[in-house]
């Protein structure tokens, strides 16, 4: 090629349009999820032992589930809680949900809609939906005192008294296992101090991918298990065998991601070559 | 294709705010401004019915919990922060907050975010039954724990073989903030597959 060509590439590649690299970004998320490539998928390590630690959990077991997440980060955390559901009410295991973002009470009640039905589990017996309560890292503290004086009423304004499932659950001492579904603060590193941290409890979930690396310090010894963000999504789904909405977006997640890194590194090397021909004294 | 008129308007909302990636342009600004609007008077609503009212008002008016008046009135100092002359009040309540706060985390934070941070830390390099891996694994972990606090430690010049310690901790927190980007990335891609499939799932219905 000749040298002028070459200048005139780089010249090129190095001022070229974003639009272009929007459109390219656009086309690796579409393309798979019209025409889906079934790449392969394997759990890590912090997800096999969410799963594990639900899997072992004996039947009945009370599971409380904080929906700490907001429409935003629905797509990676609505998968998780579909996911987790689905597991727990699978394995006869007792659902408590709260939320301590306002609109997590509402998602929560969707995930239970999508999948209380195909178990078979009765609001009031097998779920209970607490709702929203401000107040963050103090709620979570509550819980340790007493469940009924921190949430008198359900989501619906039912008094907890009329909900079997509530009779005989008043504080950390009766739930088995804490799960925190986690798009910020407040959110899971809460639930790490206060449940684990004061109260012993067992605590695991999921999380925005955005906020996964300042959680997996945590694992394994203050969180038994942690989903990061919708690739944890579609290995929890692969787990427990029910293909859903995050394995469907991880073939897109994997060629877009393919192509960043093709983009970072076409950058760099034409960044080095201008920065090289610069020092040569010519033109870039 | 779907029928169902909300859905229809999202789709159109959608396009609206993806239409800035062109360039900015009237329905770009037409989208945002009702997002902001909408927003501020939802959350209004929201937070007087499921904060203000069950909190503060049911407990203070219907049940006659007088200690209820002293929230009431911290309340009413922040707001005050809205009149420059005694905007001072709110430094009141936000004493209160930060004092409370303050209460709550130190021990608990102390204890989850440090102490047991350390005692995570402090594995033995070479367990007994272990693995290569779980040996390696565990050197690593205290080869970028100690280079990465000598980074920090600037009591003594990074020159020497303290700079060559330094250097290496640079590399385990390059590490670290690469794989932080490469989560963000993940995060901002699984927005837009969200987007996406709403478009092709949910409205035009070809997946």
């Amino acid at each position: 090629m000749a040298p002028e060509m070459r200048v005139s590439i780089v010249e090129r590649l190095r001022n070229i349009d974003r639009r272009v690299i929007f459109v390219l970004v656009a086309a690796a998320v579409i393309i798979p999820l019209l025409h889906p490539l079934g790449l392969p998928l394997k759990s890590s390590p912090p997800s096999s032992s969410l799963y594990r630690e639900i899997e072992n959990l004996g039947p009945g077991s009370v599971v409380l589930m904080a929906f700490d997440y907001d429409p935003a980060t629905d797509v990676e955390l609505g998968p998780m809680s579909l996911a987790l559901l689905k597991h727990c009410f699978s394995r006869g295991h007792k659902v408590v949900s709260l939320a301590l973002w306002p609109m997590g009470a509402s998602l929560a009640r969707a995930s239970f809609a999508q999948t209380a039905e195909e178990f078979g589990a009765k609001y009031g017996v097998d779920y209970v939906n607490l709702g929203f309560k401000a107040g963050g890292i103090v709620v979570i503290d509550s819980l340790g005192k007493s469940i009924h004086e921190s949430f008198p009423k359900d989501v619906d304004g039912t008094p907890l008294e009329e909900l079997p499932l509530m009779r005989n659950i008043n504080s950390y001492a009766d739930i088995d296992f804490v799960l925190g579904l986690s798009a910020g603060d407040p959110g899971l590193p809460f639930w790490i101090m206060i449940a684990q941290g004061r109260y012993g409890k067992k605590v695991g979930g999921g999380c925005t991918a955005v906020s996964a690396p300042m959680l997996y310090p945590y694992y394994p010894n203050q969180l038994l298990g942690l989903l990061g963000g919708m690739k944890g999504a579609a290995e929890y789904e692969l787990l427990i065998e029910a293909k859903g909405s995050a394995t469907k977006g991880m073939d897109a997640q994997s060629i877009a991601h393919a192509l960043i890194v093709l983009f970072v590194i076409i950058g760099n090397l034409f960044y080095f070559m201008g920065r090289s021909r610069e020092k040569r004294g010519g033109q870039i | 294709m779907t029928a169902d008129i909300g859905t229809w308007l999202a789709a159109f909302l959608t396009l609206c705010i993806f239409s800035f990636l062109y360039k900015d342009n009237p329905f770009y600004k037409f989208a945002e401004h009702l997002f902001v609007g909408i927003s501020a008077g939802y959350w209004l609503c929201y937070h007087f019915w499921n904060t203000v009212k069950p909190n503060l008002y049911d407990n203070l008016v219907e049940k006659g919990e007088w200690q209820y008046l002293l929230p009431l009135f911290l309340g009413i100092c922040m707001l005050l922060r809205l009149f420059s002359k005694i905007g001072w009040f709110s430094r009141w309540a936000i004493a209160f907050m930060i004092g409370s706060g303050a209460g709550i985390m130190i021990i608990t934070y102390l204890q989850s975010n440090f102490l047991e941070q350390i005692k995570s830390t402090l594995v033995s390099l070479d367990p007994a039954g272990s693995s290569w891996t779980q040996v390696a694994n565990n050197s690593l972990l205290f080869i970028g724990v100690v280079t990465g606090l000598v980074y920090f430690f600037f009591s003594k010049a990074h020159t020497g073989i303290t700079g060559g310690v330094a250097r290496v901790g640079v590399v385990f927190l390059m590490i670290c903030f690469g794989a932080s980007f490469g989560y963000t990335v993940m995060a901002r891609i699984s927005l837009l597959i969200g987007r996406m499939y709403f478009l092709l799932h949910n409205w035009l219905g070809v997946v």
